[in-house]
């Protein structure tokens, strides 16, 4: 049972964590300068019409019996009626989500896949080349407007180049050829058998995955860079050393095991901020995806939709920060003891 | 009488003989790395560019000459000209006021706010702390860019309301630090000595807790404006933060947009100013960070 102990505070935490959440989209969704009443009855009803109606949308009840309502409101799914498409909100998000999912997914890999080498390499040789050019990257990680890097990357690799494709994710020509099914084209199109397609595909989401990834790679390059530094002054490297253990096996069996379990957790993170950047690059690409269903909902003013959004991206942000919380907790013995 | 031996003197007589060692001395420590210097100087250049903005831009940033419009960099015009025959050199110029003050009021809202939450929570500990603390780490674990968008949603777009929301998402990680620097000294003897004194609680955070949070804080600070930066630019793009004809950067990105394939220049150069003053931010943040709090490295 106390080994369970942990588990349930884990629990505990992401419960009060997506109330703290709820209260703020509550709170934002308040001071809103928009009277709902008069958005109902329009600004020439009478007292009695005026103060009818706000006892209807049950706005004279206590602010926690509201909040309480909205929770459940929540929890059924219901996220309201956007203004300007007229759908559910909840509608809305389900089919935008799967673009960005694709290519968050997608800019994770790259930042893993080459993120996690480049630490490890810059750690073996602390000052050498690839040291410097991690550092580099890590500093241009922080400084560099994902926005400002996308716009760019459209001009040189799209424009001049004419390596990759433009805005959107797929060929004009192209788009809803694809049954979807998934709604992740690269998975549709695969199913489909649709070579065309999915080489549209790639060549749309290559661009502004890979800037996504480049922001990933920055931070957990930098991450593994300090993680393997602290094992390779162990002394059980030193001990596999004197014994003439040969260098790259101390690397990858001795100094990088213990730390896979600290870089779940660093992957998490950067995977939940790299859904938060998507906001950015979606709104550069002309990206279908949540980020650029948000930014057009705070455009238009549409309040319904921007505190969905806001929500199931929180949430999402939420869960996958908390879940890698409890891998390391089921991964590593020490955080049970 | 100010001399380098009088500064540096082992008995200082007064407290501003002391304090100027003190200050002498991490000067020093700061001037032997090369990066943060770099920093410093950028950091330098941007106020004074912000200060003398109106001499030193060489045309109007709000009015242009409609014939001239998206001319590409030359002599004239450095960094060219907009659609509306702007140069947009004397716009980047006027727009580090705009940088500059959106940064100093996110700073000097949300660090003190932080500070304080932390230190309470750090000092009294029991509920207060776990109180303070769930609500911070509530925070800390929302993502921090899209509260900013929703909020900015609900106050409306522009400066003020763009420096409220970048702030209110921005203290809890200040709260976090100076706690964690409370819980190092809070059951230390000059503590005791203080309370022994009878001094009230807000006497003893005032005047014996705070001041010994502050240089972390001011650290954590200098490395959190690049991101400040970023994020009221990003605020700018999405036409949420400064609205037109303010020379705010991030919303002359979003302007020359349009142009993008063919007039790059108009996107492009206000994005090397927020790259190279978020850069000055960073290398300063960093050297002073291994001068003033050097525990501070492993906490990244």
């Amino acid at each position: 049972m106390t080994r369970l102990l942990p588990a349930l505070n884990l629990l505990l935490t992401l419960v009060l964590t997506f109330l703290g959440l709820l209260a703020i989209t509550f709170f934002i969704g308040r001071v809103v300068p928009i009277d709902p009443v008069i958005a109902v009855v329009g600004d020439r009803a009478s007292k009695e019409t005026y103060d009818a109606v706000r006892a209807a949308l049950g706005l004279d009840d206590p602010l926690i019996v509201q909040f309480g309502r909205y929770v459940w409101q929540i929890l059924l799914g219901d996220l309201g009626v956007s203004v300007s498409t007229g759908r559910p909100v909840a509608t809305d998000l389900a089919r935008v989500f799967p673009a960005t999912l694709e290519m968050a997914t997608i800019g994770i890999i790259i930042g893993v896949a080459l993120g996690v080498p480049m630490g490890v390499f810059a750690a073996a040789r602390q000052g050498s080349w690839i040291d410097q050019v991690i550092r580099v990257i890590g500093l241009a990680g922080y400084a560099i407007p994902a926005f400002w890097l996308g716009l760019v990357g459209l001009v040189v690799f799209y424009a001049q180049l004419r390596w990759v494709g433009g805005p959107g994710r797929i060929d004009l020509f192209l788009d809803g050829m694809v049954p979807v099914k998934t709604g992740l084209l690269l998975v549709d199109s695969a199913i489909d058998g649709n070579g065309e397609a999915f080489q549209s595909a790639v060549s749309h989401i290559i661009l502004p995955a890979t800037i996504l990834g480049f922001f990933a790679l920055a931070y957990i390059a930098r991450m593994t860079r300090s993680f393997m530094l602290e094992q390779l002054s162990q002394e059980y490297i030193i001990t596999a050393r004197v014994k003439g253990v040969p260098e790259r096996l101390i690397l990858w069996r001795h100094a990088f095991r213990p730390i896979r379990v600290q870089l779940i957790t660093v992957i998490g993170l950067s995977y939940a901020g790299l859904l938060e950047g998507s906001v950015m690059i979606e709104t550069v690409f002309s990206w279908p995806g949540i980020g650029n269903y948000l930014t057009t909902a705070l455009l238009n003013a549409d309040m319904n939709a921007v505190l969905g959004a806001t929500l199931v991206i929180g949430t999402v942000f939420i869960a996958i920060n908390k879940g890698s919380d409890l891998l390391y907790w089921l991964l590593d013995p020490r955080a049970r003891i | 009488m100010i001399s380098r031996a009088w500064i540096l003197s082992d008995n200082p007589e007064t407290r501003l003989q002391s304090q100027l060692g003190q200050a002498w001395r991490l000067m020093r420590t700061l001037a032997r790395n090369g990066l943060a210097m770099v920093g410093l100087a950028i950091v330098l250049a941007l106020l004074l560019i912000a200060a003398f903005a109106p001499w030193l831009a060489p045309y109007s940033p709000v009015e242009g000459v409609l014939a001239n419009r998206l001319q590409p960099p030359s002599a004239a015009h450095w960094m060219g000209t907009d659609e509306l025959g702007r140069d947009i050199l004397s716009r980047v110029i006027h727009g580090a006021r705009i940088t500059l003050l959106i940064v100093l009021l996110v700073a000097v809202i949300a660090a003190p706010l932080g500070l304080l939450i932390g230190v309470v929570a750090g000092y009294f500990g029991g509920w207060i702390d776990r109180i303070l603390m769930g609500l911070t780490d509530i925070f800390l674990s929302l993502p921090r860019l899209i509260l900013a968008l929703a909020f900015v949603a609900a106050l409306g777009p522009g400066i003020e309301n763009a420096v409220i929301a970048i702030a209110i998402t921005g203290w809890p990680i200040y709260a976090r630090i100076a706690r964690a620097e409370v819980l190092t000294f809070r059951n230390s003897e000059f503590l005791d000595a203080v309370r022994m004194q009878d001094a009230s609680a807000f006497r003893i955070i005032r005047f014996h807790v705070i001041p010994l949070c502050l240089s972390s804080t001011i650290v954590r600070v200098t490395l959190d404006m690049a991101g400040i930066i970023l994020t009221a630019a990003g605020l700018g793009f999405l036409g949420l933060g400064a609205q037109p004809p303010l020379p705010e950067w991030g919303a002359m990105i979003s302007r020359g947009r349009a142009f993008i394939l063919d007039q790059w220049w108009v996107a492009t150069m206000p994005g090397f100013a927020i790259i190279i003053v978020s850069l000055g931010f960073c290398l300063l943040g960093d050297g002073l960070r291994d001068v003033l709090d050097p525990k501070g490295r492993s906490r990244g």
